[in-house]
């Protein structure tokens, strides 16, 4: 049991029982708590990948304004402050048997796969100074990048159209 | 002599042997030092917080033109400890339906939040937390963990009062992030690296205040807006909104929130200082490490002495000014302040240091000008567009 | 030392809780939540496979940003959807929006 192993338990722990605690908790600003919570673990997660600035990315966009505008929508969304209806609706025995059959199809594929014993290599150069030349460098994703960032605009020009008060 | 020069090593190296001799295993001695490490750092952060309640409580009592406590101890320097004790023996009410989990977590987090920041910043060339060559992202990712204990506390008091201070704090802090990041990414420019330490050493020859001047001003408005201090703290003043999100907590969990705040403020002067005023760097503070600690904190000082004079002088402003001020004014002129910084940059990359400092700083000079006389024109198409009322009409 | 396989497990099990909170709940908001699951699944998966293949190549990475800024994207518009709903139908449980127009 090396310290690497350990720490991957604990994470992938803390994401699995936060995601259960997310889809059956009752009480909705709960579910958007604990989804924070499995977004940290995803963060550590990507940490111990060498995927620092995703990491840190993940802290600032996801909990720091996904998580934020997910707890206002909800506490936008409700009549009266203490909800404690049943949250799911009647065909969630199907929803838990389609869920199963997801996991355990992806289960045999993964199996499938010759290198999925591998384990890890060297990291090559800096992955930082990469990332950044691989986002806006001719011959790499410049133009993903690109379409991402038009994507956002028409995003935000949508939020606020939609959401507003005629 | 080591000692002086690298204290780190020293104390390090000596606690190794220490533990080694004792018989404890290699990985287990490491482990053991570095938590050392970590909970005598948080324990001289949080020392210098008290002291730092008895600077503010001077400091604002010598701009409103009285004296401040000065009875216990000298100078009232003790002062601090009645404040605490008091705090601690307050009686601790949990409001009735408030969520107690998410109630007594918000101010641990937000008094983590603030500690986090402190494992990046240099004090000195060889003392420093850590050297994460993302730092300046993570000091943002540290302030959304602030942000979310805010609204977790306005939530979880299940008071309407608290909820709204609540919601205008968060959309001030989320707003005023993007000129506060933007403002932080004119030294990575100018460096070429996000790594804090990186860029504190850059500075050896001269300070990136005097390359970038509206840079060094931008983030110190954004600064004082994620602080939720004033002239920015609508979500908190008394006479408003009943000081939001504070309400309904009572004793040492309020002591938490106000003890973050203000260490808050001096991380941030810190980080001024830094970023700007060219951190632990002075006449020999290169060889002496402690020497560049003691500067790194006078300017942190002289940073928070200025955000304080911002606090006590500054009148409040309204929450729709406060946004439209970053929206309309701050964030435009963040960017355009970004790209006129990397052009001069790329431009000036092989000047001589004189012309690239001269260089920087009439582009920044150049673009506040062609900003005031925007505004200036804005202002008097507005005068003119207001018919004048004449008397005796 | 740690496998990829374990990765893999990992994300296949987030990405079907993911299906089953998308599936099973009521909530407008709740399946918002459940589709946020299913994309950080996809995330540690694609950082996983960057990591334990060839680290000089980017790609993995940049589609994981790509997947960020699609992900933040689509919550945006889908709670603005969810809001100007409920101010005209008063509720945002899925099964009572079921008229195109009205």
């Amino acid at each position: 049991m090396t310290a690497e192993q350990i720490i991957f338990f604990l994470t992938a722990a803390l994401i699995l029982i936060s995601a259960l605690m997310v889809v059956t908790t009752r009480n909705l600003v709960h579910a958007a708590l604990w989804l924070i919570a499995t977004l940290f673990g995803a963060a550590v997660l990507f940490a111990t990948l060498e995927a620092s600035f995703l990491a840190v990315v993940q802290i600032v966009v996801y909990i720091g304004a996904i998580s934020i505008l997910f707890i206002f929508a909800v506490m936008l969304t409700r009549r009266n402050l203490l909800d404690k209806v049943s949250q799911t609706n009647a065909g969630w025995p199907w929803a838990a048997g389609i869920a199963i059959a997801a996991f355990a199809g992806l289960v045999f594929l993964a199996g499938q796969m010759h290198n999925a014993g591998a384990q890890k290599g060297e990291v090559f150069g800096d992955p930082l100074m990469a990332l950044s030349t691989a986002l806006v460098s001719p011959d790499a994703y410049v133009l993903a990048f690109e379409v991402a960032s038009i994507m956002l605009l028409a995003a935000l020009v949508g939020a606020v159209y939609i959401a507003n008060r005629k | 002599m080591e000692f002086l020069t690298d204290p780190i090593k020293v104390v390090y190296d000596w606690l190794l042997e220490l533990f080694l001799g004792w018989g404890w295993a290699d990985w287990v001695a490491v482990l053991v030092i570095y938590l050392l490490g970590i909970v005598l750092f948080i324990s001289a952060v949080m020392v210098l917080d008290i002291l730092l309640v008895w600077v503010e409580r001077k400091v604002v009592a010598r701009f409103q033109d009285r004296l401040g406590p000065n009875r216990v101890g000298p100078f009232g320097l003790f002062q601090p400890f009645p404040d605490i004790i008091k705090l601690i023996l307050k009686e601790d009410i949990i409001p009735e339906g408030a969520d107690r989990v998410v109630f007594n977590l918000a101010p641990i987090l937000s008094l983590a939040s603030v500690i986090f920041l402190w494992a990046v910043v240099p004090l000195a060339s060889r003392i420093y937390g850590v050297d994460l060559n993302v730092a300046l992202l993570y000091i943002v990712a540290a302030g959304a963990i602030g942000t979310l204990s805010i609204i977790m506390a306005g939530w979880a008091s299940n008071n309407k009062y608290a909820l709204l201070g609540a919601y205008r704090m968060v959309a001030n802090m989320i707003s005023y992030e993007i000129p506060m990041v933007v403002a932080l990414l004119i030294p990575t420019v100018i460096v070429g690296s996000m790594s804090f330490v990186a860029i504190t050493e850059a500075q050896s020859d001269y300070w990136f205040v005097l390359v970038s001047p509206l840079g060094a001003l931008i983030f110190l408005i954004a600064a004082i807006a994620e602080l939720g201090r004033s002239p920015f703290d609508l979500n908190e003043g008394e006479s408003e909104i009943v000081s939001g999100y504070h309400i309904e907590y009572s004793g040492m969990k309020f002591g938490l929130f106000y003890a973050g705040e203000l260490l808050h403020a001096f991380t941030f002067g810190g980080f001024v200082a830094a970023l700007f005023f060219g951190g632990w760097h002075g006449p020999w503070a290169q060889e002496y490490p402690l020497l560049g600690a003691f500067y790194f904190v006078v300017k942190a000082m002289i940073g928070y002495w200025v955000i304080m004079w911002v606090k006590y002088t500054v009148p409040r402003i309204r929450i729709d000014h406060m946004l439209a001020f970053n929206w309309k004014f701050l964030t435009p002129l963040a960017f355009i302040l970004l790209m006129v910084t990397a052009l001069t940059h790329r431009v000036l990359l092989d000047a001589p240091t004189w012309l690239y400092i001269s260089g920087m700083f009439l582009s920044n000079v150049l673009l506040a000008w062609i900003t005031v006389e925007v505004l200036r024109a804005q202002a008097r198409r507005k005068r003119e567009s207001v018919p004048p009322v004449m008397v005796g009409d | 030392m740690v496998p990829l396989s374990w990765y893999i497990f990992l994300s296949a099990a987030l990405f079907s809780i993911g299906l089953y909170g998308v599936l099973a709940r009521k909530n407008a908001i709740a399946i918002l939540l459940g589709v946020e699951l299913m994309l950080n699944a996809a995330n540690i998966n694609l950082v996983s496979f960057w990591r334990y293949g060839n680290t000089a190549l980017m790609g993995g990475q940049v589609f994981s940003i790509i997947v960020f800024a699609v992900a933040a994207a689509e919550v945006a518009v889908g709670l603005a959807l969810v809001i100007a709903i409920y101010r005209t139908r008063k509720t945002v449980v899925a099964d009572e929006l079921d008229l195109m127009k009205w």
